[in-house]
């Protein structure tokens, strides 16, 4: 993210940004909602994870090729009407490729429209970028939020349905993880994949021991 | 040589009560419970029981491991979460899944709050509602108690591979027990309105978990653990006094259709829960109103489930209720303070919320 003052980023660190350093599902932990209802499969995930993808690059670029026009006082306004629109596209794009992953989707691809992850880009990048970078930013959130969304539908599929993809792993005899495929477990994976990522990072980061004594109460 | 001096803060007289202490005691007075069990239900019970406590101790280590604390195994909890699992499981449930059971009590349980004290909820009971969430069948899958060939072979379902769906256990417990329905106590009552007699229950000649039959071996051991002061006995009293007067109360409403107390204090897992769960100090109030509270807040959840609710058994969830609400229930019965005031007003309270001047905030 450009924060005033900072050193503008590379292309390329625009495009990595949201893919591991920002990624939208375990490190700024948005866009909740789609994230722990359709992540019960792979496919699903997937799907939505691309779904999105296309409505932030699309409303990405719209935005910020009309940047300076827009006015700020009803800038969040115009923001969901141009969500809104990439939304509706895609809407009828996956009703035309698969009626089947349209049924599974339900609800949530037209609630791609308040997907914070979507408006935030608008509100906090796009607004304030040209074009190239922040459609590479949107990108890279795309990808990284389509892969986050992977990490839980995979494991939940594995586990819930000894599946990937819809292709057995396990044989017949497999024993379904019937709490995998609810809501709970969502919670469970979500949980133990940003565990994973904060210890990670704080691997990275372990160096730096916090100063002693300077413990405010 | 130089005469070794330490400097201690008080206090200076100390009754050597230690964790470590307390622990082992309580796994001393679950062993007769575990012994009882492998009595009933023979060689499966007994890998089960092995199973959990093996993989809650190994869960422990690697969270130990992980989180850079010294080894915590010496302090025998992660044996009693592992026994207390083991016990509260069908005694014919596949032993991956015990695996998986024990390792899901410490790590979801335990490891996730920081370790022993500072869980918020009992940790056998979170890894058994856990495998009850993700394998419903298998965990009402009963075996007969006192099958002639227990100590022969295992059961069928013991040794299932993996991941993999243990088989179908009909066959063999009908072979292995004559007349043998498969339906717990309770299930019989609720289902079919067939009420087990109290000797069923004393006999132990029940369909039930590893450990929860022997109501008198666990008040027994209850009441060692009481007698040597390592367990709060208003807890266990208060939780069987409150599902007693419940049930009760339902009996004298309509005799026909509700059971008897005792069939209530008997059935299931109460007694179990009662004396072993529900007094786990790091998840139970400390004041003495709370414990009441809590105790018979989870005997009146219990029957409540066992009555209205879609199971048949309900106090794994009353328990795990009672420990959510025990902070709750800490701070509204706060004993007053030896000469303390109460504040007269609002006006006088924020008064005094206020930093005083040169104090940091």
């Amino acid at each position: 993210m450009s924060i005033p003052g900072q050193k503008p980023l590379s292309n390329l660190e625009e495009l990595l940004e949201g893919v591991w350093k920002q990624n939208p599902v375990f490190v700024m932990v948005l866009g909740m909602c789609p994230t722990l209802a359709v992540s019960v499969s792979a496919m699903n995930a997937v799907s939505m994870g691309l779904a999105t993808t296309f409505v932030l690059l699309g409303s990405t670029l719209l935005v910020s090729l009309l940047r300076n026009v827009i006015p700020k006082e009803v800038r969040i306004a115009t923001y969901i009407l141009i969500i809104a629109t990439f939304v509706t596209v895609v809407d009828y794009l996956i009703q035309a490729i698969s009626l089947a992953v349209y049924d599974a989707l339900g609800a949530f691809i037209q609630l791609i429209v308040v997907n914070c992850i979507i408006l935030g880009r608008a509100e906090a990048h796009a607004s304030k970028n040209p074009p190239l970078k922040a459609v590479l930013n949107a990108l890279g959130m795309g990808v990284g939020f389509t892969l986050g969304l992977f990490a839980l539908g995979g494991v939940r599929e594995i586990l819930g349905a000894g599946k990937l993809f819809g292709i057995s792993l396990f044989g017949p005899d497999f024993q379904p993880w019937v709490v995998m495929v609810l809501p709970p477990g969502g919670f469970f994976v979500l949980g133990a994949w940003l565990l994973l990522f904060n210890w990670l990072n704080s691997r990275k980061a372990a160096p730096v021991k916090p100063v002693e004594g300077h413990a405010h109460v | 040589m130089t005469t070794r001096i330490e400097l201690r803060t008080s206090p200076h007289v100390v009754k050597g009560t230690s964790v470590e202490r307390i622990m082992f005691h309580v796994v001393l007075a679950l062993l007769p419970i575990a012994t009882f069990s492998v009595w009933q239900y023979g060689l499966s019970a007994l890998a089960l029981i092995v199973t959990v406590t093996l993989a809650c101790l190994g869960g422990e280590r690697l969270f130990n491991h992980l989180s850079g604390q010294q080894s915590t195994l010496s302090d025998w909890s992660a044996t009693i979460t592992g026994l207390l699992l083991a016990l509260t499981l069908p005694p014919a449930f596949p032993l991956w899944m015990g695996a998986v059971a024990g390792f899901a009590a410490i790590a979801l349980g335990k490891a996730l709050f920081g370790g022993i004290g500072y869980n918020v909820l009992n940790p056998a009971l979170v890894g058994r509602a856990f495998v009850q969430a993700a394998f419903p069948v298998a965990i009402t899958t009963w075996v007969p108690a006192f099958a002639p060939g227990r100590f022969g072979g295992f059961a069928p379902t013991t040794f299932t591979a993996p991941l993999m769906t243990p088989p179908d256990l009909s066959a063999w417990a009908k072979s292995a027990l004559d007349g043998f329905t498969g339906a717990t106590p309770l299930a019989r009552w609720k289902f079919d309105n067939v009420l087990a007699t109290p000797q069923d229950f004393l006999s132990g000649a029940v369909t039930a978990s590893a450990g929860e039959t022997s109501a008198i071996l666990i008040l027994l051991c209850g009441a060692y653990l009481a007698a040597r002061k390592f367990m709060d006995w208003r807890i266990p009293a208060a939780v069987l006094g409150g599902a007693a007067l419940t049930a009760l109360l339902f009996q004298m409403l309509d005799p026909a259709r509700y059971p008897d107390p005792l069939f209530v204090l008997l059935s299931g897992g109460l007694m179990l829960g009662a004396v072993f769960m529900a007094t786990d100090m790091a998840t139970s109030p400390v004041t003495p109103v709370g414990v009441w509270i809590y105790g018979a807040l989870i005997g009146v959840v219990t029957v409540m489930i066992r009555y209205f609710g879609g199971l048949t058994e309900g106090v794994m969830y009353a328990i795990l209720l009672g420990n959510a609400l025990a902070p709750l229930i800490d701070q509204v019965t706060q004993p007053r303070v030896f000469g303390e005031v109460k504040a007269k007003s609002v006006k006088a309270k924020s008064v005094r919320a206020k930093p005083l001047k040169g104090e940091k905030a």
